[in-house]
């Protein structure tokens, strides 16, 4: 009885661990095959024109796409000034003086909701809410449709990281006169350096690909911006546009668009992963 | 109150002591640095604290024995309020320090630390260099420039028995020192600011024996400027450095005196159990 129970764990054991291990490669196998589907169709679009030139209209080939690539840097960057500032003071707000309290409790529930929430909603709001009443699409209302999308991704890690910091380094900070407030900013902040850079570089690589609220809220644009408050070229946009053409050379500078956004977020993750090292280094 | 002692005196020596300690406190209060009155402090609901009363002299160090959990730490952290931090955590009864009571609301937990300084049992070098550490509180409480913060900076570190150890290497981060250096340098931001008094919670406790040795006889030599109160599980530190030593037992002060008296003519059985290794 017992030496036949143990060879039916062992073999349970060993069936789990084929079964996870058959699961983790075929994740990874679809996530490889599409990284080289990307590579080897994208790769060739990529020239000097895709980077310099605007877009030429169909059945013309050529041209490229330096108007969305400026338009998405743009669209971003802004977020990203928007959205970084306001999530990281929620996160303060919710790591250091509202630990604890009732209020604390539903703003962070309420912003684990809103992680979950689909852009595109996201995309529909900021059409009503400044879309509609400005009457024109435009780079503003497509930055402030990837703040909100950022800022629960920042407010979250930013607590995260935080809440890391021991409390021993409060108290040392407070035993010697210091106000709450530079012991948060002065001490705290420093030591969560890392992780709240890692945080923010995530949040940003998770909105660059955003295609949907940028639909309702940038649009698109074949020309150079001439303000912020115009519709405003942008790559993943682009992207939807040209890979529905009919045409070859769209389709390609597409896939081209694909490669370069991928790269990217690519990029920011690998700055993500040695900024968060540095910081575990440096402790 | 004469006549009294000398009821006790025939009753038995200890008592006698006790009633001496006593008399001072009644005499002479502006004596005592700090002086604690029916302390009582809760976390939450529990009760962790019971009328604990102690009058603490300048310039000497009293040391705080007893098992864990009793209370030690929790009673020096209501000293600079350190408590606060803490939503539960709530302190009643009076501390008087310099003959102010700092548990009063009109009292400034801000300010009350810069004067009521805390080494804690974990070294916590804040994340910048050995000099940011040391100039930190230098900034925060004085306008200070230049060759005026570096002197105060060295001064500090040399009082701190770092200096040597450190001079060479002011710019490294505090976090790459050895764990006694980083408490030293922890000690040398402390008295960089010149607080009153300085509260230590343990602080050898995650250091090895030598780094002790050193932060001990430290202590010694900090005793002629500073008013030291030490929490310290270990016994045989206490009868090293302390002039005077309070025990605790869940939550209330049992017994305190000379720490000589304590350790070789304890008045109460329960310190007596503990000292001998009965419990704790």
């Amino acid at each position: 009885m017992e030496l036949n129970s143990l060879k039916k764990r062992r073999r349970f054991n060993s069936a789990i661990q084929v079964v996870s291990s058959l699961s983790a490669l075929l994740g990874l196998a679809a996530l490889l095959w599409i990284l080289l589907v990307v590579l080897q169709r994208g790769v060739g679009a990529l020239n000097w024109d895709f980077f310099t030139k605007l877009p030429t209209p169909p059945g013309i080939i050529g041209g490229g796409l330096a108007n969305a690539i400026v338009g998405t840097l743009l669209i971003t960057l802004l977020a990203a000034i928007w959205g970084t500032p306001l999530g990281i003071l929620a996160g303060v707000y919710l790591a250091e003086y509202g630990k604890g309290t009732k209020i604390a409790v539903i703003i962070r529930s309420m912003t684990n909701i809103l992680i979950g929430i689909p852009s595109i909603i996201v995309g529909v709001f900021v059409y009503a809410l400044i879309v509609l009443p400005s009457k024109t699409f435009s780079a503003y209302a497509g930055a402030a449709s990837l703040a909100i999308i950022m800022l629960p991704v920042v407010v979250r890690t930013t607590e995260d990281m935080l809440s890391m910091v021991p409390n021993a380094l409060r108290e040392a900070g407070l035993s010697l006169g210091a106000p709450n407030w530079r012991v948060i900013l002065q001490i705290v902040f420093r030591a969560a350096r890392g992780g709240l850079l890692t945080g923010i570089l995530l949040a940003v690589a998770r909105v660059s690909g955003e295609t949907a609220p940028l639909l309702f809220t940038a649009l698109n644009s074949t020309f150079w911006m001439h303000s912020l408050n115009e519709p405003i070229a942008n790559l993943t946009v682009t992207i939807f546009n040209y890979a529905m053409s009919p045409y070859a050379d769209w389709k390609s500078q597409a896939w081209g668009a694909s490669l370069l956004i991928m790269g990217a977020v690519l990029i920011l993750n690998i700055a993500a992963r040695l900024a968060f090292k540095e910081r575990s280094r440096a402790k | 109150m004469k006549e009294t002692a000398f009821k006790f005196a025939v009753s038995s020596q200890a008592n006698l002591q006790k009633m001496e300690t006593r008399a001072a406190t009644q005499d002479s209060a502006s004596q005592f640095k700090v002086s604690v009155r029916n302390l009582n402090f809760f976390y939450g609901k529990h009760q962790a604290l019971f009328n604990n009363s102690i009058d603490i002299l300048g310039h000497h160090i009293t040391a705080i024995i007893g098992p864990s959990g009793c209370g030690k730490s929790t009673h020096i952290r209501a000293y600079n309020r350190m408590h606060e931090l803490y939503r539960d955590q709530r302190a009643t009864g009076q501390i008087l320090i310099g003959g102010q009571n700092v548990l009063s609301p009109e009292v400034d937990a801000v300010d009350l630390r810069r004067r009521v300084g805390m080494i804690f049992q974990k070294p916590s070098p804040f994340p910048m260099s050995i000099f940011e550490n040391v100039a930190y509180g230098l900034r925060l409480n004085y306008k200070l420039k230049g060759a005026e913060l570096s002197e105060r900076v060295e001064q500090a570190l040399i009082k701190a028995a770092l200096w040597k150890e450190v001079k060479d290497k002011l710019h490294d981060p505090g976090t790459a020192l050895s764990g006694g250096q980083q408490q030293r340098l922890c000690i040398a931001r402390s008295i960089a600011i010149q607080p009153e008094v300085l509260l230590m919670d343990e602080p050898a406790s995650a250091i090895d024996p030598i780094a002790t040795a050193k932060i001990e006889e430290l202590m010694l030599e900090l005793k002629a400027n500073y008013t030291m109160v030490i929490v310290t599980h270990s016994m045989q530190q206490a009868a090293r450095v302390s002039d005077y030593t309070a025990f605790f037992y869940e939550g209330r002060i049992v017994e305190f005196g000379h720490t000589k008296q304590i350790f070789t003519n304890p008045r109460e059985k329960q310190t007596e159990d503990y000292i001998t290794g009965r419990f704790g």
